[in-house]
């Protein structure tokens, strides 16, 4: 059994030391708000923050977390009140969704460290795919939850 | 854990309809249940399939066609709420039940979302719902009222009767509704009274997607659920010859390795997926690669190239091509070329199915649940009234997930573990090498002036692979395949002389439907080529086109995107603007792409400029969402996409090798509309990206001199000349 910080609670896991943290998630606590793209941490649909770090949990071994700190989307607000996710509305951003909670953490990770960012911080630190071509208004959006202008 | 997805709550599916900009309610997960689940949940009454009305006013609209982002579940409910004349912050949506069409005698027409069809073709219908539950309450009021039916109005869920102040709402009146006659005729508003569509409330899905809540395929749980992994044949049509299951049948969580019936793949079943993919990697596999192995690029191309050669089937002939490019006094002459590719939807395909005594149940992520329904009865064995599907939203789909082979395979694996209900996920590398292919293709053009510089003598020849050979071969008509043609032969320039021929030339890779299908390649191709033939005649490309043109919404289309991307204006050097338009799907799109390409040959592209006539307009802004995605979709293609073969087998198997733009290469878009209205109405998903790669490409020209006539353009020099 694992000790798995996730979300403010502790939880008991019973996984393979080697399985990523991804599905430890999806499959053993039943947090499916992060996904599945790639499985090689290239496409960021499954971004979770590690202590506060935009981690792609997909290439992260559940035993390589130990103490850390897990946020997931589910743990960003119990009512979908972050400036991020409140943004992500107004700017209607998602179209098929898949990779908007990845891109919401990577999002809400840029702002605690640039709450100002500039175009040039967003391309930097948004690395992550959107097949559906949503970035026009993944970057509006950031500039509207930071207060910033687009 | 946070389950909320359980099999006692799927089929409660309200869905808050957000008001005035604000955060929705109420809004749980939208998985189609049997269709009832608004009669049930509260008291309310079904005015017709389409719609129940509450007791407490609000009005749930049902959806029949999929919601993979492109946000007709909430454009549908808009028209049919129009119609209706509802308080929009009253309208719920839920999925229709599959289950209900295959009863009622295909009661929601089609749940097919391809083909940008899902207003267009529904429109007429959805609309005549909402006008026909309109008319019933205002005759049930007017019963109550003892006034004639035509002395009362509807406005925001209440029926008036203005001459004595009565003032009833729908709520109230929906149970002596429901026992009124429907109307057998009934009239539409036209566009300019409307309210409710051709305005741009906020997406019935967008909540769900920014807190983890929305359930895509892949996020479906059922009680007991185990899960799979799967290893198809490398090689197309290659069989499993032996696999050695001692090898893993002992790993942790492994319940079952079953090979499907027509050994194409063989499957591991396990407790979690981590287990059932690392014995499936684990798995050693012997395959028969058949003679498919031995197929590579350069045998498909070849094949390509001596088919240009051919004469081809006559697709269409005009006047006398021959005759005239003889004649010509100046000759233009080109060929193009456009690979294989794949859609990469961020959900890699996946479907849950759940076979018992009884029958089959199926979670699937498609896009066209009754083909889903179909397909499991088929693997199953069993009669459509047997299976109960299940739609969830779609984490992409593109023209991928039109086709069902995720399903039937995930139905057979749970056949060999009867009574547990199994989640199938294709990993990435399997989502990439299995593909539903966008066909290779290739163009011979050419094209003759006369001694006054017109346009005397135009043929296209498509040479490539044929999806209705594929998928469809009794759509073929006279040795031709439309889709292959599609914005060639059927463009709106004026050419006295012309000729569009096509050679079929079919390789082993599986092709499909891809977003703008015919067109990703045709419009690319005869875009580019109008561009070369302009500058052949010493004419600015958009006024070229103009000379070329008569219909009337064209040219409003092409003028707009002149006006709108600054045709003409001067940029700095090493900067280009370039111009396309191309007619698809029911809809004219004209894009203006305006490109740096520096020294280096490193290429940005700056702004695009989309015009798109859809003839009408029920969600602006998620057009504009659609034309800023479909830009982004293209432009992805044109720089990096390419599936190439060796060995019989695909080369690209992932995003770090098939990739994708990221946010840094997004240019900046603006979108416009230019709408005809009137009977005409045009898609808009497939259409308004169908002209960027030629718009990018004759930019680039612009901006360099080099003529791109070969995609992607990733290995390519496009360094000035």
């Amino acid at each position: 059994m694992i000790d798995l910080k996730v979300n403010g609670t502790v939880h008991k896991v019973d996984a393979a030391p080697d399985t990523p943290l991804l599905w430890v998630l999806r499959d053993n606590l039943g947090l499916t708000g992060t996904k599945y793209g790639c499985g090689i941490a290239q496409c960021g649909a499954c971004t979770v923050h590690i202590d506060g770090t935009p981690t792609r949990s997909c290439s992260v071994p559940v035993s390589a977390v130990g103490a850390g700190t897990i946020v997931t989307i589910e743990g960003l607000s119990p009512d979908k009140s972050h400036a991020v996710q409140k943004a992500w509305i107004a700017e209607q951003v998602p179209q098929c969704g898949f990779c908007q909670s990845g891109q919401i953490m990577a999002a809400v990770a840029l702002l605690e460290k640039t709450p100002k960012p500039t175009d040039a911080d967003i391309d930097a630190a948004m690395t992550n795919i959107c097949r559906c071509g949503t970035y026009q208004r993944i970057r509006v959006a950031i500039h509207r939850a930071a207060g910033t202008k687009a | 854990m946070n389950d909320t997805t359980t099999l006692s709550r799927r089929d409660f599916i309200h869905v808050g309809a957000a008001a005035g900009g604000g955060l929705a309610l109420g809004f749980t997960l939208p998985v189609a249940g049997d269709g009832t689940a608004a009669a049930q949940a509260g008291a309310g009454t079904e005015l017709n399939a389409w719609l129940v009305v509450g007791t407490d006013d609000t009005v749930t609209i049902r959806v029949h066609r999929s919601e993979m982002g492109q946000g007709s579940s909430t454009a549908i409910p808009q028209l049919v709420a129009e119609e209706l004349e509802c308080d929009w912050s009253k309208v719920r949506m839920e999925f229709a039940s599959v289950m209900r069409h295959i009863r009622e005698n295909k009661v929601y027409v089609s749940f097919a979302t391809g083909g940008s069809r899902a207003i267009r073709d529904s429109q007429l219908y959805v609309r005549k719902a909402g006008a026909t539950a309109r008319e019933m309450l205002k005759a049930a009021a007017a019963q109550q009222w003892g006034v004639a039916a035509s002395e009362c109005k509807t406005e925001k869920g209440f029926v008036v009767h203005a001459a004595s102040g009565r003032k009833a709402g729908y709520g109230a009146l929906a149970a002596a509704a429901a026992k009124m006659a429907p109307p057998a005729d009934v009239k539409f508003k036209p566009d300019s009274a409307w309210t409710i569509a051709g305005t741009s409330p906020p997406r019935f899905d967008v909540p769900s997607k920014v807190d983890g809540s929305a359930i895509y395929g892949m996020d479906v749980k059922v009680p007991g659920m185990v899960h799979a992994a799967i290893k198809q044949s490398p090689v197309f049509g290659g069989k499993v010859k032996s696999f050695d299951e001692a090898k893993v049948k002992s790993m942790p969580g492994v319940l079952a390795v079953v090979q499907l019936p027509d050994a194409s793949a063989v499957a591991v079943v396990a407790e979690r997926f981590w287990q059932a993919k690392t014995a499936m990697d684990a798995l050693p596999i012997v395959w028969d690669e058949g003679e498919n192995a031995k197929v590579s690029q350069a045998t498909i191309l070849d094949r390509l190239k001596k088919g240009l050669d051919e004469p081809g089937v006559k697709v269409r002939h005009d006047g006398d091509f021959d005759g005239a490019f003889a004649k010509a006094a100046r000759k233009v002459e080109a060929e193009y070329f456009a690979p294989y590719l794949d859609h990469a939807c961020m959900e890699p395909m996946n479907c849950t199915a759940h076979v018992t005594a009884e029958g089959v149940e199926v979670w699937a992520p498609t896009q066209n649940i009754e083909g889903a329904l179909a397909a499991a009865a088929e693997a199953a064995g069993v009669g459509p009234e047997k299976v109960k599907a299940h739609l969830t939203l779609l984490g992409g789909g593109f023209g991928r997930r039109g086709r069902q082979d995720y399903v039937t395979q995930a139905v057979h694996v749970a056949k060999a573990v009867a009574g547990k209900p199994v989640k199938l996920i294709w990993t990435r590398e399997e989502d990439i090498q299995h593909g539903s292919y966008r066909p290779i293709s290739m163009g011979r053009l050419q094209a003759g002036f006369d001694a006054h510089g017109n346009l005397a003598a135009y043929a296209h020849k498509v040479c490539g692979q044929s999806i209705f050979a594929y998928l469809l071969p009794q759509n073929i008509r006279d040795g031709w395949d439309q889709s292959s043609m599609d914005g060639t032969y059927n463009q709106a320039y004026k050419m006295p002389n012309c000729k569009f021929d096509y050679v079929m030339r079919n390789a082993h890779v599986p092709v499909g439907f891809w977003r703008s299908v015919g067109s990703s390649q045709n419009a690319f191709i005869t875009e580019s080529f109008m561009d070369e033939l302009a500058h052949a005649a010493g004419k600015d490309p958009v006024e070229f086109r103009r000379g070329l043109l008569d219909n009337k919404s064209w040219l409003n289309v092409l003028n707009m995107a002149a006006e709108k991307g600054n045709w003409g204006k001067p940029l700095p050097k090493g900067s280009g603007r370039g111009i396309a338009i191309n007619a698809c799907f029911g809809s004219i799109t004209a894009h203006v792409a305006e490109v740096t390409v520096n020294a280096r040959g490193r290429l940005k592209v700056d702004r695009v400029v989309v015009v798109l006539d859809s003839g009408h307009a029920v969600h602006p802004d998620n057009i504009a969402a659609q034309n800023e995605g479909g830009v982004a979709y293209a432009l992805t293609a044109m720089l990096y996409g390419e599936i190439t073969v060796k060995d019989g087998r695909v080369e690209q198997s992932n995003f770090d090798n098939y990739q994708s733009i990221l946010i840094d290469q997004m240019p900046k878009v603006e979108s416009y509309l230019s709408l005809t209205q009137g009977d005409w109405w045009g898609g808009v998903g497939e259409p308004s990206m169908a002209p960027l790669m030629a718009a990018v490409c004759n930019a680039i020209f612009a901006a360099t001199g080099k003529r791109i006539r070969s995609l992607p353009l990733k290995d390519q020099d496009i360094r000035s000349v």
